[in-house]
């Protein structure tokens, strides 16, 4: 599936709640539903900073394509991480780099872009992003 | 005055407003307190009528907009009590303040090997410009360690104090905690030594009576906004022997007498610490809010909170699994705790979502966090526009919570 396609199978799973407390409980059990990350690779160098729950990230490249796992100790920001994770990995850094994450704003989690939250959405992105300009960069020299 | 809570919350025109379509219950006042309309339409009506450079112009505007922020110094000067008008100085808030006497008493106090004390339960503004000040002159800071109820231990502060300290900096109220330190005590204490103390009161002003010539403390640091006023005006209170003797923080107008190439004589005090336009509107505003908060009565501010206070702690004991961070004996309206092992911030998310406000996080006293091992807390801090009906709704916030993540 394109990443597209995945937000817009996420945009209609989010279509179905029907209030705040449905589409948090969903992103609570998205949270909890899988550890995201090898406990071996929640290490300091993953961390990323500016959150106020702790957040690791790690992206491996694969055949052409960025793996990422992550993890959170804070359950609804792993949540989001979830959903992230669900729509860029296992793409192309280019896919990924083009990727506009509109369907934030349409599923109604657009308030945790903002700034005030630092709750890592923002910090994710940026990074998920990071790794891919960087993966690029890597298999263009080479 | 009888204390109509009823009517006081009437006189805070954002209270009375719906959030996610639930009346607003704001338990984020040691973040900032909401403004009066009182306050609102002073700095309304100075912008509208009388706005004017001061201490300038000779024209009438000027003449009457420097009268009103002189006469705003003397009102503010009384109100916490100080000895002389020219022993307040207007600032930017409680950061500011400090980061003026880090560098003014530093630059002429502070030299190697030099020692200033602070606490662990500072907020980052009464931490990080003695670092950097010790840091510049080689000096050492020493820290007042605190017990598991977050109260400081005051014997070892008083081995701490010796013939190199230089400075004690300690917070009136802690702002993750609500402990109300024993500054009398610490003061006298220094004093037994000659040792100059430093009071960090944003969280104290809005809160207790503050007469800075009771307490002796040789300066006091405050922000407008903690207490009914607008943002982006503090108070830097300092015994005039220390200001006369410290040199000039940032230079430019206003902050001089005479300018030649060759030399500037700096202008006396206040003026000397008060370099460029000052915020005449937030000043005024801040002189309203004082007034306001006399006409409500300071003392039944105090014991409305501290019922409040005990009400709301009450309340809270009956649900299983709060963890209470700061269970000192002395505390001002403000309970930190968590929630099981809910991050706070998953818990701060549902409780918004109720129209409550509080604060999740590390509150700016990361150390004292690192204290109690946590990676942050829940804080509701109250005022007395505050009710024990709004706290109810607390309580169902966090029973939400733990219904969503038990």
């Amino acid at each position: 599936m394109t990443i597209q396609e995945i937000e817009n199978q996420i945009i209609s799973e989010f279509a179905n709640f029907d209030d705040w407390m449905d589409k948090y409980n969903y992103l609570i059990d998205l949270g909890k539903s899988i550890p995201l990350i090898d406990q071996k690779n929640k290490i300091n160098n993953n961390l990323i900073s500016g959150c106020q729950s702790k957040v690791w990230l790690r992206a491996e490249y694969n055949d052409g394509k960025i793996i990422f796992t992550a993890d959170s100790d804070a359950v609804i920001t792993k949540g989001i991480a979830n959903l992230l994770i669900r729509v860029l990995s296992n793409h192309t850094p280019d896919e990924i780099i083009n990727a506009d994450f509109k369907f934030i704003d349409i599923i109604g989690l657009n308030e945790h872009l903002s700034p005030t939250r630092s709750n890592g959405l923002i910090s994710m992105i940026k990074q998920m992003k990071l790794y891919a300009l960087a993966f690029k960069t890597k298999m263009e020299a080479n | 005055m009888i204390f109509d809570i009823n009517k006081i919350k009437q006189d805070f025109p954002i209270l009375q407003q719906n959030i996610y379509g639930k009346p607003l219950a704001y338990f984020d006042n040691a973040a900032t307190a909401q403004k009066p309309k009182v306050v609102i339409d002073t700095v309304s009506k100075y912008y509208s009528e009388e706005n004017a450079n001061i201490h300038r112009g000779a024209h009438y505007l000027s003449n009457k907009a420097t009268e009103s922020f002189e006469n705003a110094r003397k009102n503010i000067q009384q109100y916490i009590n100080a000895e002389n008008s020219h022993e307040i100085i207007f600032t930017k808030g409680t950061t500011d303040s400090i980061n003026l006497v880090a560098s003014s008493f530093g630059r002429k106090f502070i030299s190697k090997d030099d020692e200033i004390i602070i606490s662990v339960m500072e907020h980052h503004s009464n931490i990080v410009p003695w670092q950097i000040l010790c840091e510049e002159k080689k000096a050492k800071l020493n820290v007042i360690p605190i017990n598991e109820k977050g109260e400081i231990i005051f014997d070892t502060f008083e081995e701490l104090l010796n013939e190199k300290t230089k400075l004690v900096a300690i917070t009136h109220v802690s702002n993750a905690l609500g402990t109300i330190n024993p500054v009398k005590e610490i003061i006298s204490k220094a004093h037994e030594k000659n040792i100059p103390v430093l009071i960090d009161g944003a969280q104290s002003i809005p809160h207790l009576k503050v007469d800075v010539k009771k307490l002796d403390c040789d300066f006091y640091c405050f922000s407008g906004h903690k207490v009914y006023a607008p943002m982006g005006v503090g108070i830097l209170y300092g015994k005039e022997k220390f200001l006369e003797e410290m040199p000039p923080y940032q230079s430019g107008g206003e902050m001089i007498k005479n300018v030649t190439f060759k030399k500037t004589v700096f202008n006396e005090l206040p003026f000397k610490f008060e370099a460029g336009t000052p915020n005449v509107g937030g000043v005024l505003g801040l002189s309203a809010a004082f007034d306001y908060l006399n006409k409500i009565g300071r003392e039944n501010i105090e014991v409305y909170e501290n019922e409040l206070l005990n009400y709301a702690s009450e309340e809270l004991q009956k649900i299983n699994g709060l963890r209470f961070i700061g269970t000192a004996k002395h505390k001002t309206s403000l309970i930190s705790f968590l929630i099981g092992d809910i991050h706070p911030y998953d818990a701060g998310i549902i409780i918004d979502k109720m129209g409550v406000a509080i604060r999740t996080g590390h509150h700016c006293a990361q150390p004292v966090m690192d204290w109690f091992k946590i990676p942050g807390t829940i804080r509701a801090s109250f005022a007395f526009y505050n009710t024990k009906d709004e706290n109810g709704r607390l309580t169902e916030a966090i029973l939400q919570v733990k219904k969503m993540f038990g």
